[in-house]
């Protein structure tokens, strides 16, 4: 078995400072991704950070690893073709509720079908932060936005059931303030060969001002500290995802061991498309050919 | 030139494809030359399919203008299109089922009546779509082609369904084959078949062969007529090329992971059709701005919106044109035949890595979808891959890279993610050298307007390489037809036919529209004596795009938005008419009056009667002239009334059963 040496998380240090609001949650999940590559020994030039569009998406920049700052909305997809295009990469995306579960929705939900072997961590602050702070598809009912302003009336979107019926492999939940513990669970997912979710609470601390870090606080803890949750069993799964309240469970909500959708792909038997050779050999292309005749 | 036009008429779902096939695959295999047409509809079963498969001892450029053999399967493909074979030709059908009313053909071609049942009947059980088989049979006596090879092509087609069942098919063509041959003399061709083989291939499938040779490796899709068949021809072949196929979610996805495989470093392409390319756009313009190099292909087919799926147009190109928000650098080509799309498959992944850019091939159901004969090395194996400026290596002491390095050309040397000590982020936000964003504290004015320039100098680059437009033909004439993309060859048909009508014609082909050869198609324009433009759209899309790029306008266009490609005797007769300075007229012909005839029939009607005598006609109350089509019974031929369609609007006025008829 080949030894894991960490890397400090130094290593990761970009030269742009983030831009973010001070105490927003999204440094922490900066540092969490940080801590997680570290702890798995991933080279910068192993890791492969992809984002939309959000305050959230943003953080590619402030990492140093390969990186895309995609399109809102996009982030799944264009990590899919770059996983495919190099299935040694260690793909990570990394964008916020808006992003992923709003306009992105469907990307995600498919994206969790394939079962590439991706890493999702969504910033879930609630709200739109970039634009302002109108309401996102995670705001919970009668909260007050900019675009709310008698309360939202929707139902908010359940990320984490929503994974668990979709086929993800595994499914996980982690808070900014708990930064050890989110490393740790990023660091699975990314260690999980398949598609993973990380959703984080990742308080926006300009425009929601309802899912604070001591709304969190206050409510959260960690499924790891329940010595009776299976986190095998898909059904008890299914129905922990609907806590919600008084208490708010994070950690591991889900683990399955399916094939990846890279082990199935033919072409890529063969190692990284980007590193294969181009081209048909004379022989094939004459075979080609000849169908046409 | 000896040629023949054959047309097979039947319903979705007779099997008519698999008959054109075989018939096709015999006759190039004899060392003919092909150019089908298949004129479908959106529906898998029923409908109105027409094919023309015409053929010559030398190159064929379009489907022509002719008719000399007809194989009709349903009663419908008699009563439209049993009157357009050419004297000389013959109609062929199943006498079983279908009547041939003497008042539907010429009197000088021959009615063929296949008394299918009784042919079949000592062969033992046979399926029904054979009743094509025996037809193919006769026609390949009639037209004095080869059965043997006929024999050879069912065999290959049958093979892996067994001996037997390729027995039992050639032993039903045969029996066609002697029942004709009994009864009939052949219609007079007499061929020098060299016995050539050579490709019969659709321009799908020379893109998607073409992109493959070239590197594709990745190729990502949504299913949507006319490029799905591409999507097909990778999948088959996928595997045994060592290529990627993705189906997607929906063309946002397609176009947002070729996004991201291409920038991983992949040769990556994706194609759909005009709705698709709408939801691809927001990426386009992202792989603009990233400078990820990816081809996207738009396979044009008759819009607006879901507009005609099945029937094919050129008017895309304001599409391509103004595809994403922004100004960013993209190359945009149309491909003219099917030779052509293999190697612009190629040529457009070569550009794309080379100027790191999005790269658009504009095609469109015709050439897409059809096939034709190419000569057997026609389509090269050795294509060149060239990669571009590819960074490899980058010592540690060198500094840091930076990805989008402002250069001269406006090209930065890339290197590909997971090259050591090259980390970098490529960010749709508008950025700097090194990747970083120019607009989140601080928007720097002058780094903003150096990184445009960078981007859009790459096109300077590109358009050196690219080769000019060129005259077709002879120099100096009186007429210049101005096309693009598909209709190079049916140009190229209707000014020779123009020529030997004494109207000197030459033509001036455009396949690169972005960037545009400013300089070369002016000096040919300004030369030129009267200059029409060729396209199949409403609004002369290329002329228009000529005109803004070169500030040359066009005298008159020849434009054709009815779903069906050009046919070389329409673009003549509309030329003639530029020339005489005869107006355009829009009114509803007789030929037109009869099909909106059989719209109404099949909505209002049911199939039970079919249009007859078309006069002008009078006594309805409609604002403008109309034509008056007597419909009757298809079973015992009497009059069952009179519909009226508007002469200029073409609506339909009125339908007066016989019963209300009045008879003075
Ligand atoms: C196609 C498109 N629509 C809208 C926007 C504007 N936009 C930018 S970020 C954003 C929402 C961001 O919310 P979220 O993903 O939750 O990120 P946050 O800022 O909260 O981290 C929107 C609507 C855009 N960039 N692109
Ligand atoms: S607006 Fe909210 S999400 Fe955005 S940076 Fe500020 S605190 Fe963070
Ligand atoms: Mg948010």
């Amino acid at each position: 078995m080949e030894m894991t040496i960490s890397l400090p998380i130094s290593t990761y240090e970009s030269i742009i400072d983030p831009d973010w609001c001070p105490g927003c949650g999204d440094f922490g999940v900066l540092r969490g991704v940080k801590m997680a590559a570290g702890k798995l020994g991933i080279k910068p030039e192993e890791l492969f950070t992809v984002s939309g569009i959000g305050c959230s998406s943003n953080l590619p920049g402030y990492i140093h690893a390969y990186g895309v700052h995609s399109l809102h909305g996009r982030a799944v997809a264009v990590a899919s073709g770059i996983k495919f295009a190099n299935q040694d990469m260690n793909v990570v995306i990394t964008g916020g509720d808006g992003d992923g579960y709003g306009i992105g929705l469907g990307h995600f939900v498919h994206a969790m079908r394939r079962n590439l072997d991706l890493t999702y961590i969504v910033m879930n602050n609630q709200i739109y932060g970039l634009t302002t702070g109108q309401a996102s598809p995670t705001t919970m009912k009668e909260v007050r936005t900019k675009s709310t302003p008698r309360g939202n009336v929707e139902m908010p979107l359940n990320p984490i059931a929503l994974a668990i019926v979709s086929g993800a492999t595994y499914v996980s939940r982690a808070f900014s303030g708990e930064p050890r513990h989110m490393a740790d669970v990023i660091a699975g997912g990314i260690a999980h060969k398949g598609f993973a979710l990380v959703d984080v609470f990742s308080p926006c601390v300009t425009y929601n001002k309802i899912n604070t870090y001591p709304w969190f606080k206050k409510r959260v803890y960690k499924l790891e500290d329940d010595p009776d949750y299976d986190a095998t069993d898909h059904r008890g799964a299914l129905n922990r995802a609907y806590e919600w309240g008084d208490r708010i469970p994070l950690g591991l909500f889900y683990r399955e061991e399916q094939p990846t959708y890279e082990e199935s792909e033919p072409a890529l038997k063969e190692g990284p498309l980007v590193h294969q050779k181009l081209g048909l050999e004379k022989d094939l292309f004459d075979d080609l050919m000849e169908e046409f005749v | 030139m000896r040629e023949v036009t054959l047309g097979i008429g039947g319903a979705a779902g007779d099997g008519l494809d698999k008959t054109g096939d075989t018939f096709a695959k015999t006759a190039s295999r004899l060392g003919l030359y092909l150019y089908a047409y298949n004129s479908y509809q959106s529906i898998i079963r029923g409908g109105h399919i027409w094919l023309r498969v015409r053929m010559g001892e030398e190159k064929v450029y379009s489907h022509g203008d002719h008719l000399n053999l007809l194989i009709a399967l349903n009663q419908d493909t008699l009563e439209r299109h049993a009157r357009e074979v050419e004297p000389g030709g013959a109609v062929l059908f199943n006498s079983d089922k279908l009547t041939l009313d003497s008042s539907l053909f010429e009197s000088q071609v021959l009615p063929v009546p296949m008394p299918v049942r009784e042919l079949l009947k000592p062969l033992g059980k046979t399926l029904p779509v054979m009743q094509n088989t025996v037809s193919l049979g006769a026609a390949i006596f009639l037209l004095g082609l080869d059965f043997e090879m006929m024999a050879e092509v069912l065999a290959d087609t049958f093979q892996h369904k067994g001996q037997e069942v390729v027995n039992q098919n050639i032993q039903v063509a045969k029996a066609g084959y002697n029942y004709a041959k009994e009864k009939f003399v052949p219609l007079g061709y007499e061929w020098n078949f060299s016995r050539t083989r050579r490709p019969f291939i659709t321009g799908n499938e020379a893109m998607a062969l073409g992109a493959v040779a070239a590197g594709c490796k990745f190729y990502s899709a949504y299913p949507m007529t006319p490029a799905s068949t591409i999507l097909h021809w990778m999948v088959a072949h996928a595997d045994r090329c060592g290529i990627v196929v993705k189906q997607c979610e929906d063309e946002i996805a397609v176009a947002n992971m070729a996004v991201g495989a291409g920038l991983a470093g992949v040769r990556s392409m994706c194609a759909t059709s005009g709705g698709g390319f709408a939801l691809m756009t927001e990426a386009i313009g992202q792989a603009g701005m990233i400078e990820a190099p990816v081809v996207f292909i738009t396979v044009q087919r008759g819009g607006p919106s879901t507009g005609i799926p099945t029937k094919t147009e050129q008017a895309d190109l304001n599409q391509a044109l103004g595809a994403s928000q922004g100004d960013f650098p993209r190359i945009i080509m149309a491909p003219a035949d099917v030779t052509e799309a293999y190697y612009t498959a190629a040529e457009a992944l070569n550009l794309a890595d080379k100027y790191q850019l999005p790269v658009i091939i504009l095609s469109d159901l015709l050439l897409s979808e059809h096939p034709e004969t190419i000569e057997r090395d026609a389509l090269k194996p050795d294509l060149v891959i060239d990669r571009g400026q590819l960074v490899t290596e980058w010592p540690e002491g060198n500094g840091t890279y930076k990805r989008y390095a402002f250069t001269e050309s406006g090209v930065s040397p890339r290197a590909l993610p997971g090259t050591k000590n090259t980390v970098y982020v490529s960010p749709t936000d508008d950025h700097d050298e090194e990747g970083i964003l120019i607009s989140d504290e601080y928007t720097s004015p002058p780094v903003r307007r150096k990184v445009q320039e960078k981007r859009m100098k790459k096109l300077e680059g590109a358009l050196k390489e690219l080769p000019p437009p060129q005259i077709e033909g002879p120099e100096d004439t009186d007429v210049t037809l101005v096309g693009w993309g598909s209709c190079r060859g049916v140009i190229r048909e209707a000014a020779e036919m123009l020529r030997s009508e004494g109207i000197a014609t030459n033509q001036l082909h455009f396949k690169y529209l972005l960037p545009f050869h400013v300089k070369e198609a002016l000096e040919i324009l300004n030369g030129c004596r009267k200059t029409i433009g060729v396209e199949v759209n409403y609004t002369g899309q290329f002329a228009k795009h000529l005109r803004s790029e070169t500030g040359f306008s066009l005298d008159d266009m020849v434009l054709k938005y009815d779903g069906e490609p050009f046919e070389p005797a329409f673009i003549v007769n509309r030329v003639k008419e530029i020339v005489g300075g005869e107006p355009l007229s829009l009114e509803v012909t007789r030929e037109e009056a009869q099909e909106i005839a059989y719209h109404y029939i099949r909505t209002h009607l049911g199939n039970s009667v079919r249009p007859a005598s078309i006069e002008v006609g009078n006594g309805v109350p409609a604002e403008e002239p109309t034509w008056c089509i007597e419909l009757v019974s298809r079973k015992g031929g009497e009059k069952t009334g009179d519909l009226f369609v508007g002469q200029r609007t073409g609506s339909t006025y009125a339908w007066k059963p016989v019963s209300t008829v009045s008879r003075d």
